[in-house]
């Protein structure tokens, strides 16, 4: 499905964010990607997303290069990135551009349906919390109704109830849709309770350094043993320690 | 399941409280206060310069002033009234008003032209930028004996003159408006593939309004600025005529009238562009519209 191959990214500065990542994600997979700050996971991601472009290496989607932003993929920023001059609906809309204006309301009815916004259609952003901000910003992803799903650290400016209810909700999203889905967090929790398989990335330039299979059954309790003990392992396999060392 | 629907309503209930208000906002009551509320700004911002006009008075009369210098505000007034029952009032003021409105237009589309092209492709702002630059440190009023030479002493020199004016503001502040968007709002309407047009209409042009708005107001300020320098440099019409007029005849309360006028004329444009513009940024969620603390209770 999605293929990231010998990835490589070094900026006009001089910095190298990624040095020959290789990363395979499977229909249907959701891999959380996690790292210290500027191991270049979100590089990685704009990379994906067509946002940004490699020095050396390729990204494949179904066997087609990336070249800039592909149709089947939607994302997700950190920050909502709604126009605060364009009401929740036409901030939706943005996404359709290509649809067919007819199927624009069908499908932006359905989406904020979804993701429990029905009444905010008309809303402006200045009148959204953070929490529903960032779910108009989920709604846009998900209205073309895309095949992989990326998102950058989506919940890391909510509070701890919030971006625990939306993460849920996203796996909702995800049972209905099953698309595939790679995100990147620096909440080793967020990328337990959502991940099928986590990848800690380490180092300046970024590189993979253990990927990890999550196999505890969904719906996952936070405060179960075996989900601490996966926890436990991430954090090793991130110890800052060994990294002052290496 | 539950729980998930437990923690996220805390989030809906409030949107739905600042809907709420927001749609009280427009019904009755809250007209009614919102009324009563403007009154007493207004009683309080008039409060000062009636206070100043009182005591102007007193001194006039007393002779504290020498009312040939200054005459008190009930002669200005008188004065002001006479000339409108003359009809001569109306034609400087129509004059003036008329050469403000073609010198802006005339500037805010030059400026609104290069600002956009010199704002949107980086090869228009390196190739005309430097030099709209150099000009813009010519002061403005130097260019009136080249344009009077140019074209003579009626009213295109003038209109010229206010239309330069104007334009610098107004080109400034939509080219730094365009090249200051927000970059990661631009790169999700790239992200979703938007067609160039697209991507100017639904978010470079909203994202530049406000300073755009900026600009034309600071714009029309200079342009009544300039329609004044215009009029007292030579015109048989107009306020800065009347001006001019009341200084060589000796009559300080003709001044003080046109200089009334000037500021009624400038307040007055400058009240009707920032309606506009309070009306189409009226998505705007800053500072500004925090009145009353109807936001963020």
């Amino acid at each position: 499905m999605l293929e990231i191959q010998g990835l490589s990214r070094r900026f006009d500065g001089g910095t190298r964010a990624l040095e020959r990542v290789d990363l395979a994600v499977a229909e249907s997979e959701i891999v959380g990607l996690v790292g210290t700050s500027g191991c270049g996971k979100s590089t990685l991601l704009r990379i994906v997303a067509g946002l940004d472009h490699p020095n050396g290496g390729e990204v494949l989607i179904d066997g087609r290069r990336v070249t800039g932003p592909r149709p089947e993929v939607g994302i997700v920023f950190q920050e909502p990135r709604l126009m605060p001059w364009l009401d929740v609906t036409d901030n939706i809309r943005l996404a359709l551009d290509d649809f067919d204006r007819a199927e624009h309301k069908r499908r932006i009815a359905e989406v904020l349906e979804r993701v429990g916004l029905a009444d905010f259609a008309g809303a402006l952003p200045k009148e959204l919390s953070g929490g529903m901000a960032q779910r108009v910003a989920i709604a846009r992803a998900l209205v073309r109704r895309p095949e992989i799903l990326l998102l950058d650290e989506p919940f890391s400016a909510l509070d701890s109830f919030i971006r625990i209810s939306l993460q849920n909700h996203l796996l909702e999203l995800w049972e209905e849709a099953r698309f595939t889905m790679l995100f990147v967090t620096h909440d080793i929790e967020e990328a337990v309770a959502l991940s099928d398989r986590v990848v800690a990335m380490r180092g300046q330039p970024g590189r993979i350094h253990k990927t990890l299979d999550v196999t505890l059954p969904r719906p996952r309790k936070r405060t179960a043993v075996e989900f601490q003990a996966v926890k436990e392992e991430i954090l090793e396999a991130l110890n800052l320690e060994d990294e002052a060392a290496a | 399941m539950s729980l998930n629907d437990a923690l996220r309503r805390p989030g809906d209930r409030g949107g739905q409280g600042l809907r709420a208000a927001a749609s009280a906002a427009a019904r009755g009551p809250r007209d009614l206060l919102s009324t009563a509320a403007w009154l007493t700004r207004a009683a309080k911002a008039l409060l000062l310069p009636l206070g100043l006009v009182l005591v102007w008075e007193l001194f006039s009369r007393t002779g504290i002033f020498p009312p040939n210098l200054l005459p008190s505000p009930s002669v200005v007034l008188a004065e002001i009234l006479s000339l409108a029952e003359a009809g001569d009032l109306f034609t400087h003021i129509w004059v003036t008003v008329t050469r403000v409105a073609f010198g802006f237009l005339a500037g805010a589309a030059a400026a609104t032209l290069l600002g956009a092209l010199t704002g949107y492709s980086k090869q228009a702002r390196e190739l005309l930028d430097p030099s709209l630059q150099a000009l813009k440190s010519v002061p403005s009023l130097a260019w009136v004996p080249l344009f009077i030479l140019w074209f003579g002493i009626f009213e295109t020199s003038k209109v010229t003159l206010i239309a330069v004016g104007v334009f610098f503001p107004v080109y400034l502040n939509l080219m730094t408006g365009i090249q200051g968007v927000d970059r990661k709002l631009v790169e999700v309407g790239k992200s979703y593939n938007l067609s160039r047009l697209k991507l100017v209409r639904k978010i470079l042009l909203p994202a530049t309004l406000p300073s755009y708005f900026v600009g034309l107001r600071a714009g029309l300020a200079l342009g009544w600025m300039f329609v004044i320098a215009a009029e007292l440099m030579g015109a048989s019409e107009g306020l800065g005529f009347l001006m001019i007029d009341g200084q060589m005849t000796g009559q300080p309360q003709v001044i003080i009238a046109s200089l009334i006028l000037f500021a009624i004329l400038g307040q007055a444009s400058d009240a009707g562009l920032s309606a506009v513009a309070r009306r189409v940024l009226s998505w705007q969620d800053g500072f500004g519209s925090m009145s009353g603390g109807k936001k963020n209770a």
